[in-house]
């Protein structure tokens, strides 16, 4: 099968290039396109990309393949292939490229720090845990599961136009679990620090994050339950 | 907390609400016109002129002429600040957004207030 991925070495490199290999797929196996990527570095040691974990866990390998973004470890060749002669492999579109495959998460990261993902409580620690009910933990459900493999972000045009000003999905689902979370009591300041225009209200509702998300998340609901809570608070 | 200076209310609450709540008025307006143009198929100047010498048909398109202003603003400075980098070529458009839109608000109202 014939690969196609994305070269860049700024050390060497004027420009990127697409680089084409021929890749022997074992007879009656469905690979992974990480496994792909692997055959391809025994070609060619020097073909860079970050991979962990290789069960979609770490969010490591966000790749963009054959179009679309997606974790190149749980992600089946039979998936992306739909009937094509070549597998385009191409480093997560937005970020900008430290070698190969290998993209600089930077901005994504700031985002993410900016929206405080932690717990935030004032009052005094109880001697054991804080206790919530079941009911209160389900809303962390299909919230807390964000592995930010920066998937969606980076297939948000949104956030490719504004990556310091647009908090982007990912960031956002996590807004939202602490927003969601019963323990949290630092709601109204965290609403406080959303309520620009570009924060949470760039979002167009495109909703290529909802169709990306390898764990199957849907970035595009929290944000409306964002818009919701932003609602409820104003006068 | 992202600072914005030019955007229409500097909340961005307010400026989505504006653009949600002027989107629904200039539908029903769409849909008013229309009914107006089946209900009349012979519709000449003095049939238009006697349904805007009307004081309510006034008010409706003036509040529905600054909505447009309002979803003009709303929605062409996002368009703008998605794709004009540029801060000076993005003043200026949104300068002459903004000129364009003062002079459609002025005219409307003329037109309107003058039958």
């Amino acid at each position: 099968m014939k690969v196609s991925i994305y070269r860049y070495n700024p050390e060497t490199d004027k420009k990127p290039y697409m680089q084409d290999y021929e890749v022997e797929i074992p007879e009656g196996k469905d690979l992974m396109v990480l496994d792909v990527l692997n055959l391809v570095k025994e070609q060619d040691t020097t073909v860079s990309y970050r991979r962990s974990c290789r069960e979609g866990v770490c969010g490591s390998d966000g790749l963009n393949i054959n179009g679309k973004n997606g974790l190149g470890c749980i992600t089946h060749l039979s998936d992306v292939k739909g009937g094509r002669e070549k597998l385009v492999i191409r480093p997560l579109p937005g970020l900008p490229v430290i070698r190969d495959l290998v993209v600089d998460m930077g901005v994504f990261y700031k985002q993410y720090e900016k929206i405080k993902p932690y717990l935030i409580n004032d009052q005094p620690a109880p001697a054991i845990e804080r206790l919530q009910s079941p009911e209160d933990r389900d809303k962390l459900d299909g919230l807390y599961e964000c592995i930010l493999c920066a998937c969606c972000s980076t297939s948000c045009p949104s956030f490719w136009w504004n990556p310091d000003k647009f908090v982007g999905p990912a960031g956002l689902l996590q807004a939202y679990r602490f927003l969601a979370d019963s323990r949290d009591t630092a709601t109204a300041d965290r609403l406080a620090d959303l309520d620009d225009p570009f924060s949470v209200f760039r979002c167009r509702g495109i909703m290529n994050c909802v169709s990306v998300c390898p764990k199957g998340l849907n970035p595009t609901r929290a944000i409306g339950h964002i818009r919701s809570m932003l609602l409820a608070n104003a006068t | 907390m992202v600072r914005s200076i030019t955007n229409l209310s500097r909340s961005g609450l307010a400026d989505w609400m504006i653009q949600r709540i002027s989107a629904v008025l200039l539908a029903t307006y769409t849909l008013f016109i229309l009914g107006v143009f089946v209900a009349n198929p012979d519709l000449g100047y003095a049939e238009w002129q006697q349904l805007f010498s009307q004081f309510w048909v006034k008010i409706y398109t003036l509040v529905t002429l600054l909505a447009l202003v309002g979803h003009i603003w709303v929605g062409m400075w996002t368009v703008a600040t998605d794709y004009l980098k540029n801060a000076w070529v993005r003043f200026i458009v949104l300068f002459v957004i903004a000129v364009t839109a003062f002079v459609y608000l002025v005219a409307g109202v003329s037109a309107v207030w003058g039958v």
